[in-house]
C-alpha cells in the first residue's frame, strides 16, 4: 500500500497528490509516468509524474478527474493509501541546451510540463512558457510555471485569466518572431491540443514533442493497448515513449482510439455516481 | 482385496475427467475440468504398472517422482502421495491443470503404447488439491545462509527458482512488475482452466513459509535496473518470461477492435473484466469474433471470447455470436494443447484452417468491420518439420467480423535489458544462457524460463528455474566458481 502523504484542491476537478513510493522516486526524471490502481477492484491508469522528491521517496501526481477511476482517486485524503503505484515508467525526457524552447500546457498537463520545463531551464536553455485552459480555475502552478520561465504566457478559453486565446496563438506569435528562435518545442495537454500545437508548430518545421496518454494496462510493453501511429509504423507509448515527435504521429487515428471504452467509461461513472447518491441517502437517513 | 495383478491393471480403462456441462460451461468462468474423486483416483492410480525403469519421469522436465506419487496414493497415503511430489514440483496443482502431459509424462507411458497412458496430470492434480486443502507438507527453510538473491518476475521459472533457494537457507527477494505475483498464471491462463484461488494459494504458501520477501510494483529496468540489484544482492536471477505481444504486418491492426491476445486476457484474466461493472476494468467483445492463431493462449482468448459473449447476450437477451479460430495451417499442425483444442469445439468455437488473414477492414469511424482473408494449402515441409502454407491464389475473401485478437507468439520483454550490459541476447531478443545452469553471459547472472526459449510452456520455465537454483546454490555456497 502507498500512503498519500499530501493532497491539494487546485480547482473543482483537478487534484494534486503526493504519494509515499521511495521505489519509485529513486529513478523518477521528468516525462516519465506510473501506473496506479487504487483497491482491489481498480483498474490501472497512467499518470504522468509531475514532480518528484528523492528525499522522501514521494512522487507527486496532479490529475484531473474525468471519469470513475480519478473521480475516487481524488476522493481520497492524506493519509489514506492507494494499492498499486508501479514506475517510473516510459523514457524519461531528453534535457540538453537547445537555445530558446518553448514548453506548452494545457490544461492538467501543465503539471508534466513543469518538471520539463524546469530540467530544460536547468540544462541552460531560455524556456518560454505557454500555459493554458478552460477557465481561470483550472489553471494551477502558475508561479512555480514562472520561476522555472524565463517568459510565461498565460491564456483561458474564456479570458477569464490571461488572454483569451487557444495556447496555439501566442505559440504561432513566438514562432512567427524571427529574434526568438524557438529550436524545440514540448506540448503536453488533451490530444486534441496536441494535434493543433503540432500542426502549428510544421511550417516552421520546429520539432515538438508531445507526450501521449493512452489507453494501457500494463505500462510495461505487455498489452499493447496503447499502441499509436506513426509514419514508421506502429509504436508502443508505454515502452518507446510516452512522448514522440508530433509531427509523426496519426492523431486522427490516436484520437478515435481513446473513444474505444467510452461506453464502458460512462456506464461506470454513471454508476458510481448513483452508489455515491445512494451513500449520501443513506447518511442522510441514518441522522 | 488383495494385490492386483499386471494383467488386472491393464484391463482397467483410464478414467475421464469430469468436466462441467458444454452447454452450461459457455456462460461462466468458473473451471471446467472438475477433478477425479478419490474413488476415481484411487482406481485411476492402480493402472500404473510400477516400471522398473520408468519412462514417465524421463518425459518430465523437472522429472517428478510419479511411480512413487501414484503408489503411495493407490495405497490410500495422501500425505506420503504429497511428500513425494514436493520432492520435485512445488506447484503441482498448477501443473497437474496446464501441463501438456500427452507429450510428456504421459507420453511417455508405457501403457500409452498399445492403449492409454496413466491418467497422471489428472492424479497430480488430485494430490495438488489435498495439499492445497490439507497442507499436510509444509516447505522448510533451512538455516540461514546470509546470501541474499534478486529474482526477477514471479511467474513458473522465477517462483521455482525461488522457492528451491528459500528451501537451502538463502534470503530471496522476488521483484513483480505487476500488482500480483504469478506471472502468466495470473495474466494469462483463464479462471476456467487455472482459477486464481490455486494460484494464489500455492504462491501464498511458499512465500509464508519460506520467508520469500515478495516486491510487487517493481520494474526492473525501471524502478532497479539489474546493475543495481548486483551491487545489493548475491546473485540475480531473471524470469521475466516472453511477455511482449506480436502483431501481424498488416493494414489495419491498429483499428478499434483489434487487441493482442495479451491485452484481451490481461483484461479477462488479470483485471477481471468479465466482471465489469464491479470491477473497474472493462473488456469490449464483438459478435463476430476472429482469433488468429492456434496455441494455447490462442485457445485461452477464444474460449474467453465465447463466454463473454454469452454473458452478454444474456444480460441483453440477444443472440451471443461467434468466436472463430483463424489459423493458417491445418488441423495437424494445431500447437495448442488436444484437451483445449477439444474443450474450444465443444463450446461452439469455428475453427477456420488453412486460412491467413490479409487486412483488417475498417468502417468510416475506424472500428473493424472485415478481415481479408487468403485460403492456403500445404506445401514442403519448412524449418520446423511442418508443412509450410501457401497462398492460393485469386482465393481472397472477406470475413464478416467486428473483433479481432492477435495471438501469434510473444518475445521477452526488453526493459529488464536495461544497464544489463554482457548479458548477451539472440536476435529474437531472447536471453542467452546455458541450458543445463541458467547461467547467462554476464557474471553472477542466472536466466531461465520464456526470456531464454521463447514463449514455451509453464512446466518448461519451472524446470529451468529449478536447474539454474541448484546451480545458483552450488556457486553461493562455493561448490563451484563462475569461470
Amino acid at each position: 500500500m502507498y500512503r498519500i502523504l499530501k493532497k491539494e484542491v487546485l480547482s473543482d476537478v483537478v487534484k494534486l497528490m503526493e504519494i509515499e513510493a521511495p521505489h519509485v522516486a529513486r529513478r523518477a526524471r521528468a516525462g516519465q509516468f506510473v501506473i496506479v490502481r487504487i483497491d482491489e477492484f481498480g483498474e490501472r491508469i497512467p499518470l504522468t509524474i509531475a514532480d518528484y522528491d528523492r528525499d522522501r521517496g514521494a512522487i507527486t501526481l496532479i490529475f484531473q478527474e474525468l471519469g470513475k477511476s480519478t473521480i475516487q482517486l481524488g476522493r481520497l485524503r492524506t493519509g489514506d493509501s492507494i494499492a498499486s503505484f508501479a514506475g517510473p515508467l516510459g523514457h524519461p525526457t531528453e534535457i540538453e541546451n537547445y537555445g530558446t524552447v518553448a514548453c506548452v500546457g494545457g490544461g492538467v498537463g501543465i503539471a508534466p510540463i513543469y518538471p520539463i520545463a524546469r530540467a530544460l531551464k536547468q540544462a541552460g536553455n531560455r524556456v518560454i512558457s505557454v500555459i493554458g485552459a478552460r477557465t481561470k480555475e483550472l489553471i494551477f502552478w502558475e508561479e512555480k510555471m514562472r520561476a522555472v520561465s524565463d517568459a510565461l504566457i498565460i491564456c483561458t478559453d474564456d479570458g477569464s485569466h490571461g488572454r483569451k486565446a487557444l495556447v496555439t496563438e501566442p505559440l504561432k506569435e513566438l514562432l512567427e518572431n524571427r529574434e526568438m528562435k524557438i529550436s524545440r518545442v514540448w506540448a503536453i495537454g488533451p490530444a486534441i491540443m496536441m494535434k493543433f500545437v503540432t500542426l502549428a508548430t510544421r511550417p516552421y518545421t520546429v520539432p515538438t514533442t508531445v507526450s501521449l496518454n493512452t489507453i494501457m494496462i500494463d505500462g510495461t510493453g505487455m498489452c499493447g493497448g496503447c499502441r499509436v501511429l506513426l509514419e514508421e509504423g506502429s509504436k508502443f507509448v508505454c515502452v518507446d515513449g510516452p512522448e514522440f515527435d508530433g509531427h509523426k504521429v496519426d492523431w486522427d487515428n490516436l484520437l478515435s482510439r481513446l473513444t474505444f471504452y467510452r461506453d464502458e467509461e460512462k456506464r461506470a461513472l454513471d454508476l458510481y455516481n448513483h452508489k455515491c447518491n445512494l451513500d449520501k441517502a443513506t447518511v442522510a437517513e441514518d441522522r | 482385496m488383495g494385490e492386483l495383478t499386471m494383467q488386472e491393471r491393464m484391463k482397467i480403462k483410464r478414467h475421464a475427467m469430469p468436466n462441467q456441462d458444454q452447454e452450461a460451461r459457455r456462460g461462466n468462468f468458473s473451471e471446467v475440468a472438475l477433478g477425479y474423486t478419490a474413488e476415481m483416483a484411487r482406481k485411476e492410480a492402480d493402472r500404473c504398472l510400477q516400471c522398473k525403469d520408468p519412462q514417465c519421469i524421463k518425459g518430465c522436465p523437472v522429472g517428478v517422482m510419479i511411480p512413487q506419487f501414484i503408489k503411495a496414493l493407490r495405497e490410500g497415503d495422501m500425505v506420503k502421495a504429497v511428500e513425494w511430489m514436493k520432492v520435485k514440483n512445488n506447484l503441482p496443482a498448477v501443473c497437474g491443470r496446464v501441463c501438456p502431459q500427452e507429450v510428456q509424462c504421459e507420453g511417455h507411458c508405457i501403457l500409452g503404447k498399445k492403449g492409454e497412458a496413466v491418467a497422471i496430470g489428472r492424479l497430480e492434480r488430485f494430490v495438488g488439491d489435498f495439499e492445497l486443502e490439507h497442507r499436510t507438507c509444509p516447505l522448510v527453510k533451512a538455516a540461514g545462509t546470509g546470501k541474499k538473491i534478486a529474482v526477477v518476475g514471479s511467474g513458473p521459472a522465477g517462483l521455482t527458482c525461488s522457492v528451491d533457494l528459500a528451501r537451502q537457507g538463502h534470503h530471496v527477494s522476488m521483484f513483480e512488475s505487476l500488482h500480483g505475483p504469478g506471472g502468466v498464471l495470473i495474466y494469462g491462463i483463464p479462471e476456467f482452466r487455472l482459477p486464481k484461488s490455486v494460484v494464489h494459494g500455492e504462491i501464498g504458501y511458499a512465500v509464508d513459509c519460506l520467508g520469500i520477501e515478495l516486491k510487487t510494483d517493481h520494474v526492473i529496468g525501471r524502478s532497479f535496473t539489474l546493475g543495481e540489484l548486483l551491487e545489493d544482492y548475491d546473485a540475480v536471477f531473471l524470469g521475466t518470461g516472453a511477455g511482449l505481444p506480436s502483431f501481424m504486418r498488416i493494414p489495419g491492426i491498429n483499428l478499434n477492435g483489434v487487441m493482442s491476445a495479451n491485452e484481451f486476457l490481461t483484461r479477462v484474466n488479470l483485471m477481471k473484466a468479465y466482471q465489469f461493472p464491479d470491477y473497474d476494468t472493462p473488456v469490449r467483445i464483438g459478435k463476430k469474433v476472429a482469433v488468429i492463431g492456434a496455441g494455447n493462449v490462442a485457445m485461452d482468448a477464444v474460449r474467453c471470447s465465447v463466454r463473454l459473449q454469452r454473458i452478454l447476450a444474456e444480460r441483453n437477451a440477444t443472440a451471443p455470436g461467434e468466436a472463430h479460430i483463424v489459423y493458417r495451417r491445418s488441423s495437424g499442425e494445431i500447437p495448442a494443447r488436444m484437451e483445449e483444442y477439444h474443450h474450444a469445439r465443444e463450446e461452439g468455437v469455428i475453427f477456420d484452417l488453412l486460412t491467413n488473414p490479409v487486412e483488417i477492414l475498417g468502417d468510416e469511424k475506424r472500428a473493424v468491420k472485415g478481415l481479408r482473408c487468403i485460403r492456403m494449402e500445404l506445401g514442403e515441409p519448412d524449418k520446423s518439420g511442418r508443412r509450410q502454407p501457401v497462398p492460393v491464389e485469386g482465393s481472397e475473401f472477406v470475413m464478416d467480423v467486428d473483433t479481432v485478437i492477435m495471438a501469434l507468439g510473444t518475445n521477452p520483454n526488453p526493459i529488464v535489458f536495461v544497464d544489463a550490459e554482457g548479458l548477451d541476447r539472440t536476435r529474437q531478443g531472447t536471453a542467452v544462457a546455458d541450458a543445463a545452469t541458467g547461467r547467462t553471459m554476464k557474471k553472477r547472472v542466472w536466466a531461465g524460463g520464456d526470456v531464454v526459449t521463447g514463449a514455451a510452456t509453464v512446466i518448461s520455465a519451472m524446470g529451468a528455474g529449478k536447474r539454474a537454483a541448484a546451480d545458483i546454490n552450488a556457486f553461493l555456497k562455493g561448490e563451484n566458481t563462475w569461470d
